[in-house]
C-alpha cells in the first residue's frame, strides 16, 4: 500500500510541475482582473480544473450571470465525467465509497491520463498520484498571485510543453500497440483542428470543443473497432 | 468586486466541477459489459488526450517552430518508449534550446 502511494507521488510529479507553470499564470491573470490573492488561492483550492478556472474569472467580473456561469462551467467540464466514468471501471475492489466521493474530486485531465495507464488503480496509488498536483496547482497560483513574474519568461515557455509531452508519452504508446488506436487518435487531431481553425466553429468554447471531438472520436472507435472480449 | 457575488459564483464554479466528477466515479460501481460502451471507454483517453493535445500545443510556447520541435521530440522520445518524465523533460529542454538559438540569431 505504502509501495504504491509512492508509486503515484512519483507519477505526480511531472503533472505537478506542469501544473505550476499553468496555475502560476493563472495567480497573474486573476490579480491582473482584480482579485485578492486569497481570492485566486481559494479558486484553485476548490475547483482544479484549468479551463473551467480561467473561464470563470471571466464571468465573475460581470454580476448576476449566475446561470450564464453554470452552463459554461458544465460544458466546459463535461469531459470529466466521461473520465470518471472510464476510470470507475479500472478501480480495485478497496476504491469505492467515501473514497470515491473524495479522490473524485481531483480527476483532472492528467491525472485521470496517468491513471488510466494503469492495469488497475488502486487507493493509495491515486492518493500518492493527486498529491503533487495539488500542492503545485494551489503553490502556483499564490505564487503567481503574490509575486507575478519571478520564473524568467523563457523558462515557463518551456515549461508550458511539460504537460503536452506527458500526454504524448501515454497516446503513442497505444498507438504501436493497435491500429484502431492510431484511427481514433486521427479522428481526434482532425476534429479538433476543425474546431481551432475553422471560423465558422470557433464560438465554441475549448473545453467543449474538447468533449465533442473526444466523444465523436471514441464513438466512431467503437463502432468500427470493437474491443476484443478479455480473455 | 462584491465578496457576496465572489461567494456565490466560488460555489457555483467548485459545486458544479466537483458535481460532475464525483458523481460519474462515486455512482457506477458494477462493471460494465455491453461491448460498444467498454469499446467507447477503451478509446475515450486517447480521444480525450489527444483533443487536448493538438492544435493547442503549437500555441502553448513562444513560437510555433519552438513548440513544432518540442512536440516533434516528445514523439520521438515517445515512441522509444520513454517514461511520462523522460519525454516531458525532453520536450521541454528542446523548447528551451530552440528559443535560446531564435534568440541568439
Amino acid at each position: 500500500m505504502r509501495e504504491s502511494f509512492f508509486r503515484g507521488v512519483k507519477a505526480g510529479i511531472p503533472i505537478g510541475l506542469g501544473y505550476l507553470s499553468v496555475s502560476f499564470t493563472f495567480g497573474i491573470m486573476a490579480v491582473s482582473y482584480g482579485f485578492r490573492w486569497w481570492q485566486a488561492l481559494l479558486i484553485s483550492m476548490l475547483t482544479v480544473t484549468s479551463a473551467g478556472q480561467f473561464a470563470g474569472i471571466g464571468t465573475m467580473l460581470h454580476p448576476g450571470q449566475y446561470i450564464e456561469m453554470l452552463i459554461s462551467q458544465l460544458t466546459i467540464n463535461v469531459r470529466y465525467s466521461f473520465m470518471s466514468i472510464s476510470l470507475s471501471q479500472k478501480t480495485d475492489e478497496k476504491f469505492k465509497g467515501i473514497w470515491r466521493w473524495l479522490f473524485g474530486f481531483m480527476m483532472t485531465d492528467e491525472i485521470f491520463a496517468v491513471a488510466s495507464t494503469e492495469k488497475e488503480v488502486s487507493r493509495s496509488f491515486f492518493a500518492g498520484l493527486m498529491t503533487t498536483p495539488y500542492l503545485g496547482w494551489s503553490l502556483g497560483t499564490l505564487i503567481g498571485a503574490l509575486l507575478g513574474n519571478v520564473l524568467p519568461h523563457r523558462l515557463m515557455s518551456a515549461l508550458s510543453l511539460a504537460i503536452y509531452g506527458m500526454f504524448v508519452a501515454i497516446v503513442m504508446p497505444g498507438m504501436k500497440e493497435s491500429r484502431a488506436v492510431v484511427m481514433v487518435v486521427l479522428l481526434a487531431l482532425g476534429l479538433s483542428s476543425l474546431f481551432y481553425y475553422v471560423p465558422a466553429l470557433s464560438f465554441v468554447s475549448s473545453g467543449l470543443a474538447i468533449s465533442i471531438c473526444a466523444i465523436l472520436a471514441a464513438l466512431a472507435g467503437a463502432a468500427l473497432f470493437p474491443v476484443k472480449e478479455e480473455a | 468586486m462584491e465578496l457576496k457575488s465572489f461567494f456565490i459564483y466560488l460555489a457555483i464554479m467548485a459545486g458544479s466541477t466537483y458535481l460532475i466528477r464525483a458523481i460519474p466515479f462515486a455512482v457506477i460501481h458494477k462493471k460494465i459489459e455491453n461491448r460498444f460502451i467498454k469499446s467507447f471507454l477503451h478509446y475515450i483517453p486517447y480521444a480525450v488526450l489527444t483533443a487536448m493535445t493538438f492544435p493547442a500545443i503549437l500555441y502553448a510556447t513562444d513560437y510555433v517552430l519552438s513548440a513544432a520541435i518540442g512536440f516533434a521530440v516528445a514523439m520521438l522520445f515517445a515512441s522509444k518508449g520513454k517514461s511520462l518524465t523522460t519525454v516531458a523533460a525532453a520536450a521541454c529542454v528542446a523548447v528551451f534550446c530552440v528559443e535560446s538559438l531564435m534568440v541568439m540569431f
